[in-house]
């Protein structure tokens, strides 16, 4: 599924809202989720899961095809943890 | 950043009311949900891609306990960026903490 799949499905879902509102509050919602990344924000959507921004260290490594070795610069990584409520929701007992 | 955060941003942005940007906001995370359950995969362009992958059954252990147990077959959500929600998120990294080391 896409992103314009989803914003049709909830059109039809939500029933008074056209697409193109739709459409703008699906961008709304990853935009904002997005700029709070970016500003090194964690976010928490209860029940679906938290995004958060994690640090990662500058490490030197190895290239393991050649054995040499590379810097690899300090980043910020993204991470997912699904949440309890959608765990278990894919997994009934 | 929570739920309620989204709500104020959407009650800003297209002027629904607060109950109906929250209603509206539950409905697309319900839909992603029932998607997953469906087994369907999701992709968010410009965001990222959230995968539904099935793992089998395997040995695993308590590690509490240290007693060994069978861990039952599941579904479970990846999440991955897209390379550009990655290099933003890099970009401003570098950016905030130059200066630091």
């Amino acid at each position: 599924m896409t992103k314009s799949v989803l914003i049709e499905k909830v059109t039809e879902r939500i029933g008074s809202l056209t697409r193109k509102q739709t459409e703008i509050v699906v961008e709304t919602v990853f935009e904002s989720i997005k700029e709070a990344l970016i500003r090194g924000e964690k976010i928490e959507i209860r029940g679906f899961g938290n995004f958060k921004p994690k640090q990662r260290r500058a490490r030197r490594a190895r290239n393991p095809k050649t054995g040499e070795k590379v810097d690899v610069p300090a980043k910020r990584v993204l991470h997912f943890k699904v949440g309890k409520a959608l765990r278990e929701a894919m997994n009934p007992k | 950043m929570t739920k309620a955060d989204l709500v104020e941003r959407i009650f800003e942005k297209i002027g629904l009311s607060k109950k109906e940007a929250q209603e509206i906001i539950e409905i697309i995370f319900d839909f992603m949900k029932q998607t997953f359950q469906e087994g369907e995969s999701i992709k968010i362009s410009g965001f990222g891609t959230f995968n539904v992958r099935q793992k089998m059954s395997r040995r695993g252990r308590n590690p509490k306990t240290g007693e060994d147990l069978e861990i039952t077959p599941r579904k479970v959500i990846t999440f991955r960026a897209s390379n550009q929600l990655k290099a933003t998120m890099e970009k401003e990294y570098v950016q905030t903490d130059t200066g630091e080391s």
